[in-house]
């Protein structure tokens, strides 16, 4: 399977009979979103201020949004004074480019990384792969990914849908460990005496970012292993590629989100593991340091003006851990390193609404509104989900399904077109009502009866009853329920009643 | 209180009684209610499947309908969650200033059946009877669009002889999702599945909620397992009396 990039090789109803026909995968993702959902929950109620805090942490995001280049600009003379070097990258081929570039440049046949989500988006390590340099992921989580020759399914979580047997399998297979048994003391051992080598001898190292702090040129990873402490003050050389969005104005912006990404992503009142490099200093971690400003679409959707908001997120996955879809389809049904609620609006907006497949994630979704609730930078991903749904529409040639709802419209725009209409479904029905049920639909609709039943049109709508029914009652002065006399209780009956 | 009726079209259509509940409730309570004629649907359906053009025609026939009503009360948080959050931006979208404030205007009159009651009347006990083990669902658009709050359950538990039994994992979505159930059929399906394990778990005898869509899904699960299961609609539970079983 392919290592990363947010091309969907398939639909996502296509991609979720995968894991949809995994009982073992299912489980592994219901066991691990629920922990992780009810923690946060605890986490989040521990603040009285957490409503505040995420108007906050929205408030500076838009804020930074309606002033991007500004602080980009601000950011690159901060790095460059501290002795980094600052590239701008328009879209993956140009990232993958000067990543590569630089390695080559000091001769490395190996790099290692860390939490960099972002180079999984530009496919990196194919890149890197196809010059002969092999990428080795640090994050214990994207090693096993890397290990097993699969794909993340979770931004935080990336081996989310393996258990502990399967990774040590892995391991024993990968990394020749002698494991006995599959407890995490015996599987983080494992991992931590295959990557200290690689720490201790690599001399290029490449990283994400969480945030950068324009005033000062400082860049910022939290992580809770302390692999990535490992990967960003051990190398010669650094190579962070972050996405022009992660800019900060100052450091106390970047307070709101150290409250709110810990919480909301680990349910951790602090995380672990937060480091912060600006530039390089003489005798202490990387003597070079290089910062890639990735674009790869985003001021496309920073030009629009509701899908703007996706831009605020900070990748904490609690949209993912609360949503239904996601806990049942997994995130590799998402066809993108960015998967879950924020993955079906970021991918299609990234591909700027031009690939069939990230065309069907914003369908991913039943609208229930949990991503939005739990958003620390209050995203309204539904909102955002009901407008690219419009927008893809609109574009599409006329299908099917456009003329069955332009003709909906119509028949409900008109209340005898509609009645009319009810008329004909039940009589049209007759063949396919059995015990009161319908349980076999022809076509498309027939997704619902495989599984389904379906009530059948009762004999008589309401509007129907509200004609026939008797004067109302009312209740008296005294309580007791009578028809009332001389006034006019019949409701107000309009002239248009279609046809009778 | 005159109270104008949105039925919506799926109850209208399908689930009359619930409709007809809701006029012997509101009536039982004291308020004149009305039902305008012209009412169709809410245009949900058009929206949330992408076609924004045409859910505009029902936008604008909605606010026409009921711009007079002095309240507006429908037995559905979906329709009402609608209209209450997303014909603002239905208008804004389409650019259409004049629909907005026309849209921002209504609003504030429409209301899901058991939030009418519980916070804008103050009326906790309708004097029900329902002498049935019940569970009861929150559905999605209840919940977080509209935030009615615990307003079902106060009502459900002044209801007479009605054992009301907690359903687990009550904040997840049944999976109906409109056309997602038809769309994504597989994951709606895998969802549908754990609420329908979750409602038999409950040994209730009916399964209640404020939606008629929600309860068609899950009702329509619980049908195919044959799980002795019923669901029913609260206004239907709410109408139900000593002297007479509405549901």
């Amino acid at each position: 399977m392919s290592a990363g990039g947010i091309k969907p090789a398939r639909t996502f109803q296509q991609a979720a009979k995968v894991t949809l026909a995994n009982p073992q995968m299912r489980r592994n993702l219901r066991h691990a979103t629920t922990v992780i959902r009810e923690k946060r929950e605890r986490a989040v109620a521990e603040l009285l201020d957490w409503e505040a805090l995420r108007d906050e942490g929205a408030a500076v995001k838009d804020h930074v949004m309606a002033r991007l280049s500004e602080y980009l600009l601000d950011l690159e003379s901060a790095v460059k004074a501290r002795g980094g070097h600052v590239h701008w990258a328009r879209d993956a081929a140009e990232a993958r480019g000067i990543v590569a570039g630089i390695a080559e440049g000091h001769g490395a046949r190996e790099v290692i990384k860390v939490k960099s989500i972002s180079t999984d988006e530009i496919e990196l390590n194919a890149a890197l792969s196809e010059r002969g340099i092999h990428a080795i992921e640090t994050d214990l989580a994207e090693l096993i990914v890397q290990l097993a020759e699969d794909r993340p399914s979770h931004i935080l979580v990336p081996a989310i849908h393996r258990n502990r047997a399967e990774i040590r399998d892995l391991f024993r297979r990968k990394l020749g460990a002698e494991l006995l048994t599959d407890e995490p003391k015996a599987l983080a051992e494992a991992a931590r005496l295959y990557l200290r080598e690689k720490f201790l001898t690599t001399k290029v190292a490449v990283s994400g970012a969480n945030f950068a702090v324009a005033e000062s040129g400082t860049v910022c990873v939290v992580e809770s292993e302390g692999n990535g402490r490992m990967c960003v003050t051990m190398p010669d050389v650094l190579i962070s590629v972050m996405g022009i969005e992660k800019v900060v104005p100052t450091w106390q912006d970047l307070a709101v989100f150290m409250r709110l990404l810990p919480r909301s992503s680990t349910a951790e009142r602090m995380n672990p593991y937060t480091s912060f490099w600006s530039g390089v200093t003489p005798g202490d971690g990387p003597q070079e340091f290089h910062l890639v400003l990735l674009d790869n679409g985003r001021t496309d959707v920073l030009a629009d003006e509701v899908g703007r908001q996706t831009l605020r997120c900070i990748r904490c996955s609690a949209c993912l851990n609360v949503c239904p879809v996601y806990e049942r389809a997994g995130g590799h049904a998402y066809g993108s390193v960015y998967p879950g609620p924020i993955g079906a609006i970021l991918t299609p907006q990234l591909l700027h609404l031009e690939d069939k497949n990230a065309n069907t994630l914003p369908w991913a979704s039943s609208l229930c509104g949990a991503c939005y609730d739990a958003c620390p930078v209050k995203i309204n991903i539904p909102e955002v989900l009901l407008y690219l749904r419009g927008k893809i529409t609109e574009e599409k040639p006329l299908s099917v399904e456009a003329v069955a709802f332009k003709t909906a419209a119509w028949v409900m725009s008109e209340p005898h077109r509609f009645e009319g209409a009810i008329r004909l479904a039940r009589t049209g029905q007759g063949p396919l009502v059995r015990n009161g049920a319908i349980h076999a639909l022809p076509g498309m609709l027939g997704g619902w009866t495989d599984t389904r039943d379906l009530p059948a049109f009762p004999p008589q709508t309401f509007r129907e009853w509200w004609r026939k029914r008797p004067a109302p009652q009312v209740r008296g002065d005294d309580g007791n329920a009578q028809t009332s006399e001389g006034e006019p209780v019949a409701p107000e009956r309009t002239d248009d009643r279609g046809p009778v | 209180m005159t109270v104008d009726l949105f039925i919506t079209c799926l109850n209208d259509a399908m689930f009359p009684r619930t409709g007809e509940a809701t006029v012997k409730l509101l009536e039982r309570l004291g308020h004149e209610v009305r039902f305008n004629e012209r009412q169709t649907c809410c245009g949900q359906m058009h929206f949330n499947s992408g076609y924004q053009e045409d859910a505009l025609k029902l936008v604008r026939h909605f606010v026409e309908t009921f711009r007079d009503a002095e309240a507006i009360v429908a037995p559905s948080g979906s329709c009402v969650g609608m209209v209450r959050d997303l014909y603002p931006r239905a208008a804004e979208w389409a650019g259409d200033e004049a629909l907005l404030e026309e849209v921002n205007a209504l609003t504030p009159r429409v209301f899901e059946l058991s939030e009418f009651l519980v916070k804008e009347l103050g009326v906790e006990d309708v004097g029900a009877y329902y002498p049935h083990r019940v569970t009861y669902h929150q559905t999605c658009h209840a919940m977080r669009i509209l935030r009615v709050g615990d307003a079902p359950l106060r009502l459900l538990r002044n209801v007479k002889g009605l054992n009301l039994v907690e359903l687990p994992a009550v904040e997840q979505c049944c999976g109906f999702g409109g056309t997602f159930s038809v769309k994504n059929a597989d994951t709606s399906t895998a969802m549908l599945a754990d609420k329908v394990q979750n409602v038999m778990s409950t040994g209730a005898e009916a399964c209640t909620a404020g939606d008629n869509s929600c309860l068609m899904h899950i009702g329509g699960g619980l049908s195919r397992l044959q799980a002795g299961t019923r669901t029913v609609h609260l206004a239907e539970i709410l109408a139900s009396t000593e002297g007479e079983v509405f549901a």
